[in-house]
């Protein structure tokens, strides 16, 4: 059986299993509801019980599902290969590793930085950019460390010109998104690898080493860890809260 | 005349001078407490502590046959974490505050300050964290300061077994937590002088509440200082965050660190009233988590309907219950009135709200607290969550192992140099006087 062949066979049984993991109504048993002591007739005020969430999420089935999906990789994928990373790589050669790719980052910082008519933000990049990838020895030393550094992307391109967030997304292991973030995430990424076609002379699987330590890396470095460090029974609702104020502000600056 | 005055005003400066040079100033520069509660110890006056040390992070199964819900899924074992020497050591037992977790902030600081000096180190979340309700609370209804320290108790000696299997040895053991961590090591002291499990040859409590009601109505009181009201409580968020955006525009760098934290308040210059609205804030998150996830557990109706069942995949903020939204408006005190109380009334119908009230209460043990050489407390005169006068039944039950700090509100000072220099030092003078 070929891959494309399996594929086919499996997709239909994957879409069945995450549509039915979508429905998110609480499950009532009996027809009459027993009244909980406190109900939010009680204690909400009018506005607040009818008022819709303040974040659209029209597909909160799907992304509850993923959500709970990239727990499950987190755990057993991507933290593994975090310590394996960090118990084979001393720590003078990860801070240099991040580093490069922290100057890869610049690149789509420049891109946006232009795209947004950010004069201050496109020279400081540009700087960072020619200081580091060659004094900075291809990144490795962040020599540039004094000028000011912006992380800018294409979904804050997109807002930065009015367009609004869309449906809140949770994407498979790169976590809470939002339509047009996720949209952006997609148009950096393009954009990087023609970057990277045009510049270097990389095998497909070289290609892939590369963007794997960058996924490794850039989990080292992220402090967040699922469910274990809220343990808030409300946790999708607050990380996504946070999501979005976090990404408003980042439009904004 | 004149000369009189004046020889008594210098006898009276000379006095001065010779107390303050006996009586070092307390160095915490924080004097309100509001301030001292949300900002905590300033980085440069904090101890110099190891940051790289071998903690290990683990679970277990408490109770072999405990149903968790759905909804709970991920929260079935319970997470401990400790840290060992490589010989024998004393080893010590450190408690969270309320709602918090065994590796929370203070908890870390601990964690390294205690290895530091030499111990083997098992940190415990506090009963009220969600996963110690779901996981370690046998009944689920936290909160029961009797209850509490049984279920701690019995986590300690299965965390110990475990320990015991990868061959350490404890010379002897301790005990500490700080907040409501610091009630419950009193109850789990006093349940170890009966039972001698460990036979803990010192306690430190920091900064714990007297009567449990008393604390919980402070706090869910400072809600009350949300302009507006609850009601309002979306606008106020919106606010707090735009405020806080305005700070995070200006930063030239993007890390959320405490240090960016301190900028925050620097620029925003917060009054007591917001202050106090934000410590009201934390604690109803703490709330709010413990009431839900106890309801879950026991499904006793309290915001959730009995016959409602929520998948791994509810929405727990679903039209019309609203489940999330309603929790959140509800504090402790509700949470004491309309399941607490009734939940302990139907196991033993002559309780009364007031005997309850008082058995939430160090008073409670007083007798017991007077006469425990091996307990001492360190606490702060201008502590958030006591009601006036009740920082003196501290010096007046445990006396000479009772010290009051002047000033740094609610575990604000906790960080600070000299009092971890304290919390060590109790324990390490037991050990024989080495010190740090």
């Amino acid at each position: 059986m070929s891959a494309i062949e399996r594929l086919t066979r499996v997709l239909p049984a994957l879409a069945l299993l995450l549509l039915a993991a979508c429905s998110t109504a609480p499950v009532q048993k009996g027809k009459q509801v027993e009244e909980p002591f406190f109900t939010a007739d009680q204690v909400l005020g009018e506005g607040a019980k009818t008022q819709s969430e303040a974040i659209y999420d029209p597909w909160q089935g799907f992304n509850r599902t993923m959500y709970r999906f990239n727990y499950h990789f987190d755990r057993y994928v991507f933290l593994p290969a975090v310590r394996g990373y960090r118990a084979v790589t001393p720590e003078v050669a990860r801070k240099g590793i991040h580093n490069f790719y922290r100057n890869i980052q610049d690149i789509t910082t420049l891109f946006n930085s232009i795209l947004q008519l950010n004069m201050e933000k496109t020279l400081n990049t540009t700087t960072r950019l020619l200081v580091n990838s060659t004094i900075g020895l291809a990144g490795f030393i962040d020599v540039a460390s004094d000028v000011p550094r912006s992380d800018e992307d294409f979904g804050q391109t997109l807002g930065y010109w009015g367009v609004g967030p869309g449906p809140y997304l949770v994407l498979p292991i790169l976590g809470p998104s939002n339509l047009r973030d996720g949209v952006g995430y997609g148009v950096d990424w393009l954009a990087y690898n023609e970057v990277r076609r045009r510049t270097t002379n990389m095998e497909t699987w070289q290609e892939w080493g590369m963007d794997i330590l960058r996924a490794i890396d850039l989990r080292d470095h992220t402090a967040f860890r699922y469910y274990v460090q809220t343990d808030s029974p409300f946790e999708y609702e607050l990380v996504r809260l946070l999501y979005n104020a976090k990404r408003e502000l980042d439009i904004e600056r | 005349m004149t000369k009189r005055l004046n020889l008594a005003l210098i006898a009276l400066l000379l006095l001065l001078t010779a107390s303050w040079a006996s009586a070092r100033p307390y160095g915490y520069p924080i004097t309100d407490p509001f301030q001292a509660t949300v900002v905590g110890t300033p980085e440069p006056l904090r101890p110099k502590l190891p940051a790289d040390i071998p903690v290990a992070e683990d679970s277990l199964v408490v109770f072999k046959d405990r149903k968790v819900p759905d909804y709970l899924w991920y929260d079935s074992r319970l997470r401990y974490s400790y840290v060992l020497q490589d010989k024998p050591a004393p080893l010590i037992f450190l408690i969270a505050g309320t709602g918090a977790s065994h590796d929370s902030a203070h908890m870390l600081m601990q964690q390294r300050a205690f290895y530091q000096a030499g111990f083997h180190v098992v940190s415990l979340s506090s009963p009220t964290y969600p996963n110690f309700v779901v996981a370690a609370s046998e009944n689920s209804v936290v909160g029961n300061a009797e209850e509490d320290a049984q279920d701690l108790y019995r986590v300690m000696q299965q965390i110990w077994k475990k320990l015991q299997k990868k061959h350490v040895e404890a010379t002897r053991f301790f005990l500490t937590g700080y907040s409501l961590g610091g009630f419950n090591a009193a109850f789990v002291a006093h349940l170890d002088s009966q039972k001698k499990v460990f036979d803990f040859s010192k306690v430190l409590l920091i900064n714990p509440p007297l009567r449990l009601y008393s604390s919980i109505s402070l706090l869910d009181r400072m809600l009350e200082n949300i302009p507006g009201g609850l009601d309002n409580f979306p606008t106020y968020f919106n606010n707090i965050l735009t405020k806080f955006g305005a700070v995070y525009k200006k930063a030239k760098r993007l890390e959320f660190n405490e240090e960016f934290l301190a900028q925050a308040f620097q620029a925003m210059q917060p009054k007591n009233e917001e202050l106090a609205a934000l410590i009201g804030l934390s604690f109803r998150f703490a709330s709010a988590h413990m009431a839900f996830t106890s309801d879950l557990m026991t499904d006793y109706g309290y915001v959730k309907p009995k016959n409602v069942h929520l998948t791994r995949n509810s929405d727990p903020n679903a039209p019309p219950g609203r489940y999330m939204n309603v929790v959140f408006r509800l504090g402790f005190t509700d949470y004491f009135h309309n399941f607490f109380y009734p939940y302990y009334k139907k196991k033993d119908p002559s309780l009364t709200r007031n005997k309850l009230i008082e058995e939430m209460s160090l008073t409670a043990i007083e007798d017991y607290l007077r006469q425990a050489d091996n307990i001492e407390v360190m606490h702060n005169r201008n502590d958030l969550i006591l009601e006036k006068g009740e920082i003196d039944f501290f010096p007046r039950v445990f006396g000479e192992r009772a010290t009051i700090y002047p000033v740094g509100g609610h575990l604000g000072n906790m960080d600070y140099v000299e009092n971890v220099a304290h919390m060590v030092g109790v324990f390490t003078e037991a050990t024989g006087g080495k010190s740090l």
